[in-house]
């Protein structure tokens, strides 16, 4: 058995942040997990992709089709991956654009993120407001967190909440654990009543 | 991970690592005592790592002005008696080859590990050459990982092996075991040697002619050694499921395929190599001949398939081979689990692709990597566009070089026609101002300034080139994960360090017009490149400011975070902090009654201001946020 998760969002997000936060959790909670990001230039503005499988699996990558859950940070960047997921799977995306500098510069056009998200068709879709659930915790910079909440209330994802919450811990200071636990809350919560 | 979770000495402690963390894992295990490096991606972070903890594990850790200078550092450690680590990608080998090729003569006393991370499908690279066939070249043994542990634990064979046949061991990886993260279960810290004993022996250290063809013959007596340590070594291990089908692979592809091969219920026997080159003949042999089909499965060259292919022929073992070479898997790009299950597919005549959704093939728009909000060199390459606009010049030659200002080739400022490699603008730079009558400006950073461009300067003054040289000065190694380099006051372990002044080492060479300014200040900027673009013979513009993400970081530590927004009533939708100075964090969109308007993205924005510099309506302003 393994599940595939593919996270995908814009340099700046804290893709990588959140992903690698999940891989410590699955350790945390005796679970197999094999991940893969790509570093590089200019950190901030382009798309960052990680995959990951956890359960039995050596392959970092998800090929396409073998997404059980795509977690998207960004609505075009979810739409990106969709061919990753088999139909059926979860796809949690945050509806807050970020329009890259092609489409402001007016040669491309930012679609509609009601027309992305009917667009994805054979997945369960679960559209949540990360961005701004994070702006009013105060600081947007837990947009990542809120994104793990949402995740972690997935009933089939397989690593307990409370290792995430341990994980998320051990990834900050002290100081700044509630702010993120709170964070992971609320986005959960944005989800909880779907689920439950 | 904390970096010093990396120093528990706790054996059976299990972490989830990058594999460039586990290869440091496994030079602790080792007993490493000296370390260095060029940063470059995919092998960033194990210098990264490094950085932190070296001095506390008693290890001498540095970064070297470029990848020969870190081949020859490390070579003469390994001289002393001490193990020694040197790592780069793998087009740092090609700067490093002219010491790497004489390592393999020389030999060595302590273990000497040399890491290539090669980049298949160039995720930050020009190219994707494949590392292996320098093995081949140098006569240098190799060994090829596949998973964070094994980035662990190999590296630490590769150490023993080193010692035990006397020459260097060549470590190639691969961004998909550089940059992958799995759970890593750490053994015993190794024991340092303290500081080494340099033996003077000229005749096995000096190759001289006369004692290089003797160096040569003995080089290929340790190969014969190594060889039959490759048909024997255990990190070359075959994996039994039944069935008459073989598979050969290493590194990156045989997690696709120990994956495919089970999920997809595949009778098939694995031939999984560690070590190879040289090349495990005996073991191969064997392995071929007890299989009625071979499929060799690794990325890039076929290297494993030449070399399999020459034992079937010179033994004739007469055995189907798919591979490269006849057309079944592809020779570029990196792998993955589709292309193992297609290529299987075709080979096997069985269907193993799965079901993927349909989703209705929107025009998305491209994101590709943008300099940060914030960056510097944004503020730069905006004034050298609107100096070259304002003086008329539409045909000037940019020569450009390797760092994150390598994506001002992107539009609006089209800053890059002309890139080689690491320190090419310079040299690139005096052959165009020699050979066109066009003005010629060449960009290059602070660290590869350092690592490769001071020659080409000394010759672009010597023989009086026309140019404008401009260095980028952000004051760090940004693109690879901010790294100190010899302009800072930081040396590898963290200490206090004597840096060089990079306008003092270029007047120091004998040039006049040399300037500093902050491209922050975009009005000066501006009038300094016009200045320099008119002035006859060289002229050096030095662009220093901080690189955005450092200060970010320091302000967001602080608590002190602001942005810039845009006052809609003053803006005229002129585009020139959208169109021209082109932020990433601007952005159009259609407000109420379809009137487009400008906004600042309020999770990108990092306050640097310089939209509201060069805005003439005085319509963006700053916000503090609390």
């Amino acid at each position: 058995m393994k599940t595939g998760i593919v996270f995908a969002g814009v340099g700046g997000q804290g893709v990588l942040t959140a992903s690698s936060i999940i891989g410590v959790a699955a350790l945390k909670a005796g679970i197999n997990v094999v991940m893969s990001e790509v570093h590089g230039m200019a950190q901030r503005g382009g798309v960052v992709v990680t995959e990951m499988n956890i359960g039995d699996a050596k392959s970092p990558l998800v090929g396409n089709g073998e997404a059980d859950i795509i977690v998207g940070f960004e609505p075009v960047e979810a739409y990106r991956v969709l061919r990753k997921a088999h139909p059926g799977a979860y796809v949690i995306v945050n509806i807050e654009p970020i329009v890259p500098i092609s489409a402001s510069l007016g040669n491309q056009k930012y679609p509609d993120v009601s027309e992305l998200l009917s667009n994805m068709q054979e997945v369960s879709v679960y559209p949540v407001e990360a961005t701004e659930i994070a702006r009013k915790l105060g600081n947007i910079i837990t947009t990542n967190i809120v994104m793990l909440g949402a995740l972690s209330s997935i009933p089939e994802f397989p690593v307990p909440k409370e290792s995430v919450i341990d994980a998320i811990k051990e990834k900050f200071p002290p100081k700044y654990h509630n702010l993120n636990i709170q964070a992971f809350e609320n986005g959960a919560d944005a989800l909880s009543a779907v689920f439950h | 991970m904390k970096h010093s979770n990396i120093l528990v000495p706790d054996t059976g402690h299990r972490e989830f690592l990058l594999g460039n963390e586990a290869i440091v894992r496994g030079a602790l295990e080792a007993g490493v005592n000296f370390a260095s490096t060029y940063p470059g991606t995919p092998s960033s972070e194990i210098g990264n790592v490094l950085f932190y903890i070296a001095k506390k594990a008693g290890i001498y850790f540095e970064f070297s002005t470029n990848e020969k200078v870190a081949m020859e550092t490390s070579a003469a450690a390994a001289a002393s008696g001490l193990r020694a680590m040197v790592f780069f990608k793998h087009v740092g080998l090609n700067v490093a080859a002219d010491a790497f090729m004489s390592t393999a003569y020389i030999g060595t006393k302590g273990g000497l590990v040399i890491i290539t991370a090669d980049d298949p499908s160039m995720h930050s690279s020009q190219n994707e050459q494949d590392n292996r066939y320098y093995a081949q070249i140098s006569g240098m043994p190799m060994i090829e990982p596949s998973s964070a542990q094994e980035m662990k634990d190999f590296i630490k064979y590769a150490f023993e092996l080193s010692e035990k046949i006397g020459m260097p061991v060549l470590f190639r990886t691969t961004t998909r075991v550089n940059h992958v993260r799995g759970i890593v279960e750490y053994g015993p810290l190794g024991e340092k040697r303290g500081k080494g004993y340099f033996e003077k022996e000229p005749s096995t250290h000096v190759p001289l002619p006369s004692n290089a063809r003797r160096m040569h013959r003995e080089l290929l007596d340790r190969l014969e050694k190594a060889r039959n340590e490759a048909n024997h070594s255990p990190i070359n291990r075959i994996e039994l499921h039944g069935g008459k089908i073989g598979i050969i692979t290493s590194g990156a592809s045989y997690n696709y395929v120990a994956d495919v091969i089970e999920h997809k219920g595949i009778n098939a026997n694995i031939l999984k190599l560690g070590l190879t080159y040289p090349f495990p003949d005996e073991l191969v042999r064997e392995f071929i001949k007890s299989v009625d089909k071979v499929i060799i499965v690794e990325e890039l060259e076929p290297y494993l398939e030449q070399n399999t292919r020459v034992i079937a022929q010179r033994l004739g073992i007469d055995v189907p081979i798919y591979g490269k070479m006849n057309g079944y898997f592809p020779r570029i790009y990196e792998y993955d689990p589709d292309i193992v299950k297609s290529a299987l597919s075709v080979i096997l005549n069985k269907k193993y692709t799965g079901k993927t959704v349909k989703a209705k093939d929107l025009e998305l728009p491209p994101r590709p990597p943008v300099l940060c909000p914030g960056c510097p060199h944004r503020a730069t390459y905006y004034a050298a566009m609107m100096a070259l606009k304002q003086l008329k010049i539409k045909d000037a030659i940019i020569t450009n070089d390797i760092g994150c200002y390598t994506l001002g080739v992107q539009k609006p400022y089209e800053m890059a026609d002309y890139l080689l490699c690491m320190g090419s603008s310079i040299g690139t730079a005096v052959g165009f101002s020699k050979a066109t009558n066009q003005k010629v400006i060449g960009f290059v950073g602070d660290s590869t300034f350092f690592h490769s461009a001071i020659p080409g300067l000394i010759d672009a003054y010597h023989n009086e080139a026309n140019m404008v040289y401009v260095i980028l000065d952000n004051r760090t190694t940004a693109m690879t994960g901010h790294q100190p380099h010899p302009g800072l006051p930081v040396n590898g372990l963290g200490e206090k360090a004597p840096y060089v002044d990079i306008e003092k080492l270029v007047r120091g060479i004998g040039i006049d017009f040399v300037k500093t300014v902050d491209p922050y200040d975009v009005n000066a900027t501006i009038k300094l490149f016009k200045e320099a673009i008119t002035h006859n013979g060289i002229s050096v513009i030095i662009s220093k400011r901080e690189c955005a993400l450092l200060w970010d970081a320091r302000r967001r530590k602080q608590n002190e975070w602001w942005v810039y927004e845009i006052n809609q009533d003053k803006c005229t939708q002129c585009g020139i902090c959208s169109d021209w100075l082109a932020c990433a964090a601007i952005f159009k969109k259609k407000a109420e009654g379809g009137k487009t308007r400008m906004y600042i993205n309020d999770a990108l924005c990092d306050g640097c201001g310089v939209c509201a510099t060069v805005c003439p309506f005085n319509a963006i302003d700053k916000k503090v946020i609390k």
